[in-house]
């Protein structure tokens, strides 16, 4: 596990990005502060669902106790 | 009878000594032990005779037409079988031949036991099936929604045959973000409810939602989906799980206790995973109304800017316009970045509004050559009607002002 923020995460910090601005309420140099990070997160949203290569794991008895093997997947 | 008259039998030269009543019933259980075709054995028959010892082994006699044997299930086994057994229940068990000295019978040492025939199966069905319902554990409102985007999922199943790889397939298909860990187990026979339960568990402490999957089969193969621990298993499950036993006319005790019932295994990956087409769409979604936030932040910003800019000098006023364009320009560098045809819309309406920015202020209107008539407070006189004989204006030039007296009254050309 990594600190990375999940596509969840990501999506959820550009949805909120998006309602700071739709407030309209910021001075225009903080307003574009918060526009740059939204932007950051849709690239990072966008390379996940493009870029991802999905990971198929089985689990198995080991004498160490449980342990997780890839999966084969045609 | 014996006869009172006869000899007793005594050994002869060469017969060997005789045995202990101990030493005879070790060589029947040694006997009997290794011997493989009486270990690991099915054995079908009628159930009589039950008696439940206070320790919770069960005590039964397994029976047919002909013939009946002593059965022992010990508690450990008793409580994985999942239903209880009765006095004329048809069932298969599974277990060890083995002898007991101190009682001198042959036993069969039962480790886990299924209903056989219809009329068993169902009886054993609705016992469960009422017995859980009482205790609410069908409950609409203890169904817990599943998680929107699971980042690991657990997949309960056999890990051959068709099922574990349509679930994988979709799954891949659908949210490739998601790590997928399948938990092999048997999912037939008499020691499936025992294997379920102990992959639900160990894959449930490693996921965000469990599905619990079997292709379709027999009544006698799906029963181990209608097993009141593995039933129970599911309801404390730590995470949501999504069943999928069977067919979709296949109802087991197991999908009325799961959080959802999918129809398939297929609808089942369907159900836990959202649709990474959506998912784009969402996002698009949000990259437009980033945009478009943005734009009206910087319109807001603009109309600013020309309100001061009418009360600032022609130097104050080339400097604004230009921070506001210098602003623009990283906007419009960052919106570049923002793929879709939507958003490339907003980006040229951005463009537009920057050219209508050096357009609409009083500066550039001065440059060209125009002059602006205002008011001693400074407001711009925008039409001749608004001008009266005898008022007082000033006319602003590139390079400086006048104040003139007005001697024609205002009226529309």
């Amino acid at each position: 596990m990594t600190d990375e923020p999940t596509f969840e995460e990501s999506l959820r910090a550009l949805e909120e990005r998006v309602d700071v601005l739709s407030r309209g309420d910021l001075p225009l140099d903080q307003a574009l502060a918060v526009f740059e990070e939204g932007l950051a997160f849709y690239r990072r949203c966008h390379a996940m669902l493009t870029d991802s290569e999905q990971r198929v794991t089985k689990l198995v008895a080991a004498a160490e106790g449980l342990t997780e093997e890839p999966f084969p997947v045609e | 009878m014996m006869d009172p008259l006869a000899v007793p039998w005594e050994p002869g030269p060469g017969v060997p000594q005789a045995l202990t009543v101990s030493q005879l019933a070790r060589l029947i259980r040694e006997t009997v032990r290794s011997n493989p075709l009486l270990g690991r054995i099915l054995v079908r028959g009628e159930v009589t005779n039950v008696q439940s010892a206070p320790a919770g082994h069960v005590f039964f006699t397994l029976k047919d037409a002909t013939a009946q044997v002593s059965c022992t299930l010990f508690r450990e086994d008793a409580e994985l079988v999942g239903f209880d057994l009765e006095d004329g229940m048809d069932v298969v068990v599974s277990g060890d031949v083995d002898v007991f000295p101190r009682k001198g019978t042959v036993q069969l040492l039962v480790r886990a036991a299924t209903p056989a025939g219809v009329g068993a199966f169902w009886a054993a069905y609705q016992r469960t099936r009422k017995k859980l319902a009482a205790e609410g554990l069908f409950d609409p409102a203890r169904k817990r929604p599943l998680p929107p985007f699971p980042r690991r999922i657990g997949v309960v199943t056999s890990e051959m045959g068709a099922v574990v790889h349509d679930i994988v397939t979709i799954l891949r298909r659908r949210y490739p973000i998601a790590h997928v860990v399948v938990a092999p187990a048997l999912v037939q026979g008499p020691g499936a409810p025992a294997s379920l339960r102990r992959a639900l568990a160990v894959v449930a402490d490693r996921v965000d939602v469990v599905i619990l999957a079997r292709g379709g089969g027999s009544l006698e193969d799906l029963w181990c989906f209608n097993d009141e621990g593995l039933a129970r298993a599911v309801a404390s499950c730590r995470v949501p799980v999504v069943s999928a036993i069977g067919h979709e006319t296949d109802v087991t005790i197991v999908d009325f206790v799961a959080d959802v019932r999918a129809a398939t295994p297929s609808a089942a990956a369907e159900l836990v995973s959202p649709n990474s087409v959506e998912l784009a769409a969402q996002l698009k979604e949000a990259g437009r109304l980033l945009a478009q936030s943005i734009r009206e932040i910087v319109s807001a910003a603009r109309e600013r800017v020309r309100g001061l800019g009418e009360r600032m000098s022609p130097r104050g006023l080339r400097r604004s316009v230009e921070t506001n364009r210098e602003q623009l320009e990283r906007l419009h560098e960052a919106l570049s970045a923002l793929g879709s045809r939507e958003i490339l819309r907003h980006r040229e309406n951005l463009a537009a509004i920057g050219r209508r920015l050096d357009l609409l202020s009083p500066l550039a209107t001065l440059q060209r050559g125009y002059a602006i008539a205002e008011r001693e407070d400074g407001h711009i006189v925008a039409r001749a009607t608004e001008v009266e004989e005898g008022d007082d204006l000033a006319v602003r030039f590139q390079d400086g002002r006048i104040h003139v007296h007005v001697k024609g009254g205002g009226q529309a050309a």
